[in-house]
């Protein structure tokens, strides 16, 4: 159990610098839900519920612009549809734990948590599942937590929050620095640069739908690229 | 929407439970990161919710400074303090 408890401190050490983009974008979205006319409380029960960035900003804009709820649900659920990609890479590490387990496991998925975990997964094959789910959940709890907090804070401060602060831009910057150095060969970097094009060439599909098509269309270049380097090598 | 969210997240992991997944899968799922990351920021990067959507050049150069400097170093926090200095001396000097 010490090396488990070990491993739940590295993850949680590693989550800590999302910390600090984390809580200034749980922030904003507090200060947005503010502006929409929800409560402090209500504003953290969605954080808290939901507990996903893209899907709630998404809601949240097209509750503003008082869409039918069933458009509320479905739209925000294809924001979240990449939360099952990283279920299935999950599941490749971590599918032998229990059911509840598991069950607590997918409630917490949040994108940088998924990151981190999965880049830990795939760098230390020896890793025991007690020590990977260790290391998941300190990595996940956290964060999870800043996040529900900072929403509360920003719906608390609502429009007292500066502008210049630029918090808005806290989480792309936060993304970049995360995937960066996981851009290490040939297959990876043209999947992520095939990902980005196709994003924003896609970014008037709606519901989030040009996101998922880029991504699959990425995901299938960058193995197919792998499998053919593998074959010639 | 709360339980639709979990039961997406929940979906492989439930039903995959502990079974081994074949070769060619675990090959595809490998790229998942690289494959929706970028894919979540380039609009973000190029058509900021902050500017209504508009081009604005301090947070793209702060973006092309955080994935250079995250490439180069492979430090996420030093990639992140690069990116944040460069963004707020940006904004400071009126761009």
């Amino acid at each position: 159990m010490l090396s488990a408890r070990h491993d739940f401190w590295k993850g949680f050490w590693g989550a800590l610098p999302f910390c600090f983009v984390v809580g200034p974008y749980g922030m904003v979205f507090g200060v947005l839900a503010a502006e929409s006319g929800l409560s402090i409380f209500t504003s953290i029960a969605f954080s808290l519920a939901v507990i996903a960035g893209a899907a709630q900003f998404t809601a949240l804009s097209l509750m503003h612009d008082q869409a039918p709820t069933i458009v509320v649900i479905i739209v925000g659920l294809t924001v979240n549809l990449r939360m099952a990609l990283y279920s299935a890479t999950l599941a490749t590490h971590l599918g032998k734990a229990p059911f509840w387990t598991r069950a607590l496991v997918a409630y917490s998925i949040l994108d940088h948590s998924f990151a981190l975990s999965d880049a830990k997964y795939q760098n230390n094959p020896e890793m025991t599942l007690s020590q990977k789910l260790a290391f998941y959940f300190g990595a996940t709890g956290l964060v999870g937590a800043i996040w529900v907090i900072g929403t509360g804070i920003g719906a608390w401060l609502g429009a007292r929050v500066p502008d210049w602060l630029a918090l808005d831009f806290a989480m792309p910057i936060a993304f970049i620095a995360l995937v960066a150095p996981a851009l290490r060969t040939v297959p990876q970097v043209a999947a992520a640069f095939t990902a980005a094009m196709l994003a924003l060439v896609l970014a008037p599909v709606p519901y989030g739908l040009g996101l998922i098509i880029a991504a699959i269309v990425a995901l299938l270049l960058g193995a197919e690229l792998e499998r053919r380097m593998e074959a010639t090598a | 929407m709360a339980a639709g969210c979990w039961l997406l997240r929940f979906s492989f992991l439930g039903i995959i439970g502990n079974k081994e997944l074949p070769e060619w899968a675990k090959r595809h799922l490998r790229y998942t990161v690289v494959a929706i990351m970028p894919g979540i920021i380039a609009p973000l990067v190029f058509m900021p919710r902050a500017t209504g959507g508009v081009f604005d050049l301090p947070r793209f150069v702060a973006a092309a400074v955080t994935l250079a400097v995250g490439v180069w170093s492979r430090n996420l926090l030093i990639a992140i303090g690069a990116g944040a200095v460069m963004l707020y001396s940006m904004l400071n000097m009126g761009f």
